[in-house]
């Protein structure tokens, strides 16, 4: 009777949403159940028609591991990946050409948190959960624990999470707190598939045949238990009606905004860099096929980016309201943690050392070794914008947009790509990738868009900084805002440009994903011949 | 579990473990690494003594060095006007026509009100004062409220139409066709004529009809020769420069049913040395009378 847990509780799911529906206390409540129900009803449709009496299950996974959702999850992955970029393309060019917001569901107001929501949480969250279920798997010789229902609870609720952020934004429902968009109950929703996760990791890593954890799976676990403290107590509201949208903050004033980027700051060092640390831990060794440059150096930066990220958060409120005491503090960690973050840098690059040579021949890990070099340049600059003296220039900049973006584009985007171009071929049993030329053209692409895409951010970032605190000699501001704004078209002309490179390399690899799932391979030339007149490495 | 063994490449040992065909150096902490990560943990501590830092139970340790955002932004923003506070108080105590006469306090007058002017007349008037339909140009020599500097001074501190101002200018024109105070006819005609006064194309049949009925309704706001009334806020309409639009329909729509624009009362929302200055500042922008 397989699939039939899994119809009854999708139809029931869809007749609790239809009942939200009905008894909503306001329209945006309603519209929002409405487009839950539909969802439901169709996936409760789709698996009801699978349902088989005669108890023939799917086949089981000859490597032994359950590697269903992982599959669907890299799929996923690079869809989101495509869509959260073609977002980014658009919301730059709603900055550049006003005339392109379109109001009231398609303007700059409502796209941009679906944008980031797209290539954070939908991309980049989808890639922590499939990689992280994957090498979970591997490396500590157990399937996931908990049995089939769980894993897919965990895959498909996550992807519920970001249907229902997602249409929340366009329709106009937001709690307003930046990286924490979606209102009280896509919160308690997305409380209930975290610790579903937890559980599913959790149980895994205790039934490992390894006497040993790896280090990959310490940053996997670090980032979930810590998103969930965070998601838990930032997201802490009363709702207005339980069957309503609108909730209000348990905290107020500096509490409030020191709450939220206590959030916010470490949704960037849990999810984005621990997360990512654990991707980077596993894959690179093993495209590299090297081992890992020092065990020792792991453990001390794993334990001290932990240990000193949680505190950063009060950088992000310098010259605020924000008491003195705790902006020194924020300052004081942020420059404590650029070691630890570069030991991770450290660790992905010395663990090549001995196949140096592979930067040419494999473009998997070019890519790789350009994701941790974004990444060494990211958490250095990060400390460096927390200096007070520097953040009084580019804080409420571009910059700042810049910064997340060469962390985003170029760490996380990069080690992303690199791990799903590992997983596609193993995961459908392929021999290899359909085009290697693909990845490298890829890989350009993406190279030429973030720097780019930094680059013109930072003269942006500068300009606006140095015009908003201009004054002339009789101590009179010299320019207005709007002056700063039109001074900055030629660069947000140029970042809508880096965004479409950086798009065309992940159209590049969504084609060259589906061509390897079907099995074809691409009649081209060996990249290794293109380099064949070069002297071997060493 | 395998065993401890040396790697080849590097020479260095394995911890021994391994993972899915992963293995692990045993490389020691790289000794930069390791100290640059020192260094900043003494520097942190400094900072942190030197710098308000540690919560107690009331308010937080104060640092040595003493330092204090609010209390340094309280004194520099009365450094800022300590340095402005000579003009500040001359252009106080002087009438706004005169301040030009003081070559000094009109340079300074001009940039205090160019600063004030992006900040609060942009929105309407434009970044280069150009204006938009409906929201006049101030760089032109047409002032439908009169533009010598004192005339303009009362035109922001009072706005136009402002109704929480009692000074505030208020005209009204009447809704000639929609409140039918004349035929559409006789509206088409005296449309005619004010285009024909301003330079452009009109029918001359309707001229004649039309310049009677402008001077038995128009002429007492715009004007016997639709040169404007200051006094009464009545534009000219005797060139081509237009609030709203010229040509004879654009015309013919603000006779039938005039739109009014609105200007705040700045007094309330400026000082009046800011007033001052924006008075100076647009009077110098090239059509001040």
């Amino acid at each position: 009777m397989k699939h039939l847990n899994a119809t009854i509780i999708l139809a029931l799911g869809t007749l609790l949403t239809v009942f939200a529906a009905a008894f909503a206390y306001d329209d945006l409540f309603r519209i929002h159940a409405i487009i839950l129900a539909v969802h439901l009803g169709a996936a409760a449709i789709y698996m009801a028609r699978l349902v088989k009496v005669d108890g023939s299950g799917e086949v089981e996974d000859k490597s032994g591991y359950m590697d269903g959702p992982i599959r669907i999850g890299v799929i996923l992955t690079v869809f989101w990946g495509v869509i959260g970029f073609t977002q980014g393309v658009l919301i730059a060019m709603q900055l550049a050409w006003p005339v392109t917001n379109l109001e009231p569901w398609f303007n700059f107001g409502r796209m941009r948190p679906l944008h980031t929501s797209a290539v954070i949480f939908a991309f980049g969250g989808t890639a922590l959960i499939t990689t992280s279920l994957y090498v979970v798997q591997r490396t500590c010789q157990a399937r996931l624990w908990g049995g089939a229902g769980l894993a897919w609870f965990v895959f498909w609720g996550y992807q519920i999470f970001i249907l229902m952020a997602a249409t929340g934004y366009l329709l106009g429902i937001t709690q307003s707190r930046e990286y924490a968009e979606p209102e009280w109950y896509v919160d308690l929703w997305l409380t209930i598939v975290w610790v579903a996760y937890l559980l599913l990791f959790l149980g895994t890593l205790f039934k490992r045949k390894e006497p040993h954890i790896y280090v990959a799976n310490w940053f996997y676990l670090a980032f979930i238990v810590t998103i969930a403290m965070l998601h838990v107590v930032n997201n802490l509201a009363v709702p207005v009606s339980f069957l309503g949208v609108k909730s209000y903050s348990l905290f107020s004033g500096v509490q409030d905004a020191m709450t939220q980027w206590w959030y916010g700051h470490n949704a960037v060092g849990f999810f984005l860099t621990a997360g990512f640390l654990g991707m980077m831990y596993y894959f690179m060794p093993k495209q590299a096929e090297r081992p890992v440059f020092s065990y020792r150096l792991s453990i001390i930066h794993f334990w001290a980016l932990i240990f000193l990220y949680i505190w950063a958060g009060p950088h992000h409120l310098h010259y605020t309201a924000l008491p003195d005491w705790t902006q020194t503090l924020g300052m004081a960690f942020s420059i404590m943690l650029w070691m630890p973050s570069w030991g991770g840098m450290i660790n992905g690059l010395m663990t090549l050392s001995g196949a140096w040579d592979k930067i040419r021949t494999d473009p998997i890990i070019r890519m790789m070794v350009m994701a941790v070099a974004f990444y060494g340049m990211s958490t250095f600059e990060g400390p460096v914008m927390s200096i007070k003296a520097v953040n009084a220039l580019s804080h409420y900049t571009d910059w700042t947009i810049g910064h997340v973006h060469s962390g985003a584009l170029g760490w996380v985007g990069m080690i992303s790509f690199g791990a799903i171009y590992f997983l596609a071929p193993r995961l459908w049993g392929r021999k290899e990738l359909y085009s290697l030329r693909m990845v490298n053209w890829h890989f350009w692409f993406a190279t030429l868009g973030i720097v780019l895409y930094a680059s013109a951010l930072w003269v942006a970032g500068i300009t606006q900084g140095l015009m908003w605190k201009e004054y002339d000699p009789q101590g009179f501001l010299v320019y207005s805002f709007a002056e700063s704004v039109q001074a900055l078209h030629p660069y947000y002309v140029l970042r809508f440009i880096a965004g479409l490179l950086y798009l065309t390399g992940g159209c590049i690899m969504a084609w060259n994903i589906y061509k390897t799932i079907k099995g074809d391979v691409r009649d081209e030339k060996p990249m290794v011949a293109v380099t064949s007149n070069a002297k071997p490495a060493e | 579990m395998s065993k401890k063994e040396i790697d080849e490449i590097t020479g260095t040992e394995t911890t021994g473990h391994e993972w899915d065909g992963i293995k692990e150096l045993n490389t020691p902490l790289p000794r930069w690494w390791l100290w640059i990560f020192y260094a900043c943990i003494v520097w942190a501590i400094g900072y942190m003594i030197a710098m308000p830092a540690w919560p107690l139970i009331n308010g937080a340790t104060k640092g040595v060095l003493g330092y204090a955002s609010r209390a340094n932004v309280v004194t520099d923003i009365e450094k800022a006007k300590d340095a402005q506070q000579v003009f500040l108080t001359k252009i106080d105590e002087t009438e706004v026509g005169d301040i030009v006469k003081d070559e000094e306090l009109a340079r300074f007058a001009r940039a205090g009100g160019s600063s004030a002017f992006k900040v609060n007349c942009v929105q309407c008037h434009g970044a280069g004062a150009q204006g938009f339909a409906g929201y006049p140009n101030l760089n032109d020599d047409e002032w439908i409220w009169g533009g010598t500097i004192d005339e303009i001074y009362i035109t922001i501190a009072h706005g136009a139409r402002d109704n929480a101002d009692d000074d505030t200018h208020i005209s009204e024109m009447p809704a000639y066709g929609a409140d039918e105070l004349l035929e559409k006819d006789e509206i088409i005609s005296v449309a005619n004529y004010v285009v024909s006064i301003s330079g452009g194309e009109a029918d001359a049949a309707l001229i004649g009809n039309g310049a009677e009925i402008f001077l038995d309704n128009c002429a007492a706001c715009h004007g016997e020769k639709a040169e404007g009334v200051a006094e009464l806020g009545g534009p000219a309409l005797n060139n081509a420069i237009w609030l709203y639009q010229g040509g004879i329909e654009a015309i013919t729509t603000q006779i039938n049913a005039p739109k009014h624009g609105v200007m705040p009362a700045w007094r309330t929302k400026l000082s009046d040395a800011t007033v001052k200055q924006l008075a100076v500042y647009v009077h110098s922008l090239g059509g001040g009378e």
